[in-house]
């Protein structure tokens, strides 16, 4: 994802993003925003607001630079030293880049959850109090518990697991891992949730599971998605974005985009010409 | 189409005939593979029946049994005597009388001299300790076991030395009558030889004993852990997950592989220069002999542990980053974890090769000849290699025994010092 290849042609026909990039009272809002890797730049100028309580879902084809930019919503870019961003980013009005914006404070208000299930090779109990614990949002042990129960209730994940939260969460299928890994980023109750192809290593009802899911988290959380799957995007969302080379060249209701595109570009992926 | 076919054919017949020659280039590899690891396997085997074969003599001691008189007039002191008085007694003059008195035959000054040779120069003060544990018996004949001389026991371990002619060994015809007499008396005895194991070095093969070099070794991989460890893992987590990638750590990167290539005795002329002679730290003793070995251990344990960390996956991190973790609480409560048992296996690698090592003690005084075991670790003190090297030096036959028997000591301490390394690193694995 951090190779984009310069295509002039295609660069030209990107002049600005077509669609409804910005909406009233943003959760989140970005703007101008470039991500250089060195000297390769892989973001060009997108600007785009998400709004709150909606699924907002990032597609295009691989390269295009989405999970990049998913990444630079809740500074995980950081650990990255050949990375550069810049532009303007702000949750509820707050500079996310500021000096006086601790990474450490802004991961608890914007969870993660990744393409690969990454739980910790601890229990399933341990996995879902860490982050409680580590912020200390629990004052006793039964309100940790608390926690932890709703959190894998949440998720989806209670019912098969309650007999056994002190096995490995490593033991649990790839769909109950990715679910505890939902559980564990829903225990530090973040506003935002960024989900980078959260379902792209599952099986078919795996995913089907995860999505219903997302669905039911809306209620609660802004969520930003990043998919390969137009179907996906489809189903979950309620506004879809599309990246192309680094560019944003369509944002819009899910519907609209996937039933009249606005640019030649979109239609061209969502059609199945090329990704 | 039967063209075609034909050609398929011929495919198949092609594959086939390749086959055979691949299926024998396989076998071929396997079977130099058996033969390596037997030669292999075979070399250990014959070290080991070797050095077992050789150290065994030294697990046994051969003891004479005497009729001592303690008797007050030749031990010079007055009958009713206290305990400072027994101790400078002449326990000498009482060994030899009571020996003459054993052997009345002999009046000959060279043949008195030569029977006297047969028992340890140290049964004196055997006999000493004796009197001392039941001052009652002053006034008495007691039988009481003493040392045999090394050359004695050398002579009644090895049957060809009688063979020998008389100029050809050290035992001498008429020691060899007196020998014989004893033994039909049932005055000589092979013993379990627990000194070897309780005393410290002698230059009396009879008398020296393992116990001092291995407490010097204890307390010398004791500094080397208590300071290799804390130090190289965290130079291995500061350079893996916290330094930043650029020219100067690049060129300590160079310079920490390069150290771990350095010779040994390199690091021996640093530490009695920097050590030594600039701190002053106590020459001789497990102290600057467990730093010297720590600045040879340290690239091995921070390399090791560095490899360690790097396969901990990233997705770790990021899990931990994700969820509001700092990057002290993701490296020190996820990465640093999971890296532990490469972390152990480096460091006891590198404890191993520091248990081992001999030339860089050599330049800073462990080679001395220390007879008192080591209390502390800025008491003088001798490690297990240099042990070796020191008996491996010595011209009595019988050291050649207490060699081989101090090789074994040391294996056996490297072979307890790696189970408890394969046991802990399993506690480690358990946990997660």
């Amino acid at each position: 994802m951090t190779q984009v290849a310069e295509a002039p042609d295609i660069h030209q026909t990107i002049k600005e993003t077509v669609g409804s990039p910005f909406t009233h009272k943003p959760k989140l809002s970005t703007r101008n925003v470039d991500v250089f890797y060195d000297d390769k730049q892989a973001i060009f100028d997108v600007s785009l607001d998400i709004g709150n309580h909606e699924v907002i879902a990032l597609i295009g084809p691989s390269g295009c630079g989405k999970s990049t930019y998913l990444r630079c919503l809740n500074r995980m870019n950081d650990t990255i030293p050949s990375c550069s961003v810049t532009g303007e980013f702000r949750l509820d009005e707050e500079d996310i880049y500021a000096k006086e914006m601790d990474p450490v404070l802004l991961r608890a208000r914007i969870g993660m959850v990744f393409q690969k299930p990454n739980p910790f090779p601890k229990s399933i109990y341990d996995n879902v109090a860490y982050g409680p614990k580590l912020h200390g949002l629990a004052g006793n042990r039964a309100e940790l518990d608390e926690i932890v129960v709703s959190s894998l209730q949440k998720a989806g994940l209670y019912e098969e697991v309650k007999d056994r939260l002190n096995a490995s969460g490593t033991g649990l299928s790839g769909g109950q891992q990715q679910r505890l890994c939902i559980a564990r980023t829903i225990a530090v109750s973040p506003e935002v949730i960024l989900m980078d192809e959260p379902a792209s290593a599952l099986d078919p009802i795996a995913t089907a599971t995860i999505e219903e899911l997302i669905d039911e988290l809306r209620q609660n959380y802004t969520i930003v998605i990043v998919t390969h799957s137009m179907q996906q995007a489809a189903r979950v969302s309620q506004r879809t974005a599309y990246f192309h080379l680094g560019k944003l060249v369509e944002v819009g209701d899910t519907n609209q985009v996937f039933t009249n595109p606005q640019h030649q570009l979109t239609e061209n992926y969502i059609t199945g010409r090329f990704g | 189409m039967s063209n075609k076919m034909n050609h398929n054919m011929n495919n198949t017949e092609q594959v086939k005939r390749s086959l055979k020659k691949r299926h024998r280039q396989e076998r071929r590899f396997i079977l130099l593979g058996k033969l390596s690891v037997m030669t292999g396997f075979l070399f250990l085997a014959f070290l080991l029946a070797d050095i077992s074969i050789k150290a065994w003599p030294a697990f046994q001691q051969s003891w004479i049994q005497l009729d001592v008189t303690f008797d007050a007039q030749n031990l010079g002191v007055e009958a009713p005597a206290d305990e400072a008085a027994l101790k400078k007694g002449n326990y000498r003059g009482v060994l030899k009388q009571s020996l003459y008195a054993m052997f009345p035959e002999v009046s000959a000054r060279r043949d008195k001299k030569a029977l006297f040779k047969l028992i340890s120069s140290g049964a004196e003060y055997q006999i000493r300790d004796t009197l001392l544990a039941a001052p009652e018996m002053l006034g008495t004949t007691q039988q009481t076991w003493v040392l045999a001389d090394d050359d004695v026991d050398s002579f009644l371990k090895e049957e060809k030395m009688r063979e020998l002619q008389q100029d050809d060994r050290r035992i001498k015809d008429n020691q060899v009558a007196w020998l014989d007499q004893l033994s039909e008396q049932g005055r000589i005895e092979s013993k379990w030889n627990w000194a070897f194991l309780t005393s410290g070095d002698s230059r009396e093969p009879e008398q020296a004993g393992i116990a001092g070099a291995l407490r010097g070794t204890m307390l010398t991989i004791l500094v080397v852990l208590a300071m290799s460890f804390p130090l190289g893992l965290a130079a291995a987590v500061y350079l893996e997950e916290f330094a930043p990638q650029n020219r100067w750590t690049d060129l300590i990167e160079i310079n920490v592989n390069n150290l771990a290539a350095v010779p040994s005795i390199v690091f021996g002329l640093l530490g009695l220069a920097v050590f030594i002679s600039f701190f002053g730290v106590p020459r001789s003793a497990p102290l600057v002999g467990g730093m010297v070995l720590t600045l040879m251990t340290l690239p091995t344990i921070i390399i090791a542990s560095r490899a360690s960390l790097k396969s901990v996956p990233p997705s770790i991190r990021d899990a931990a980053l994700a969820l509001g973790a700092s990057k002290v609480q993701t490296v020190f409560q996820h990465v640093v974890p999971l890296a532990m048992p490469g972390i152990l296996t480096g460091t006891i690698i590198g404890m191993a090769q520091a248990l081992g090592e001999t030339a860089p003690l050599l330049m800073i005084g462990m080679v001395a000849f220390i007879v008192d075991i080591p209390q502390g670790i800025t008491d003088s003190a001798t490690v297990l290699p240099v042990q070796i090297y020191l008996w491996a030096d010595s011209p009595e036959r019988a050291f050649m025994a207490k060699t081989s028997a101090a090789i074994i000591v040391l294996l056996l301490f490297l072979v307890t010092m790696n189970l408890l390394a394969v046991v802990l690193r399993k506690r480690f694995e358990r946990k997660w």
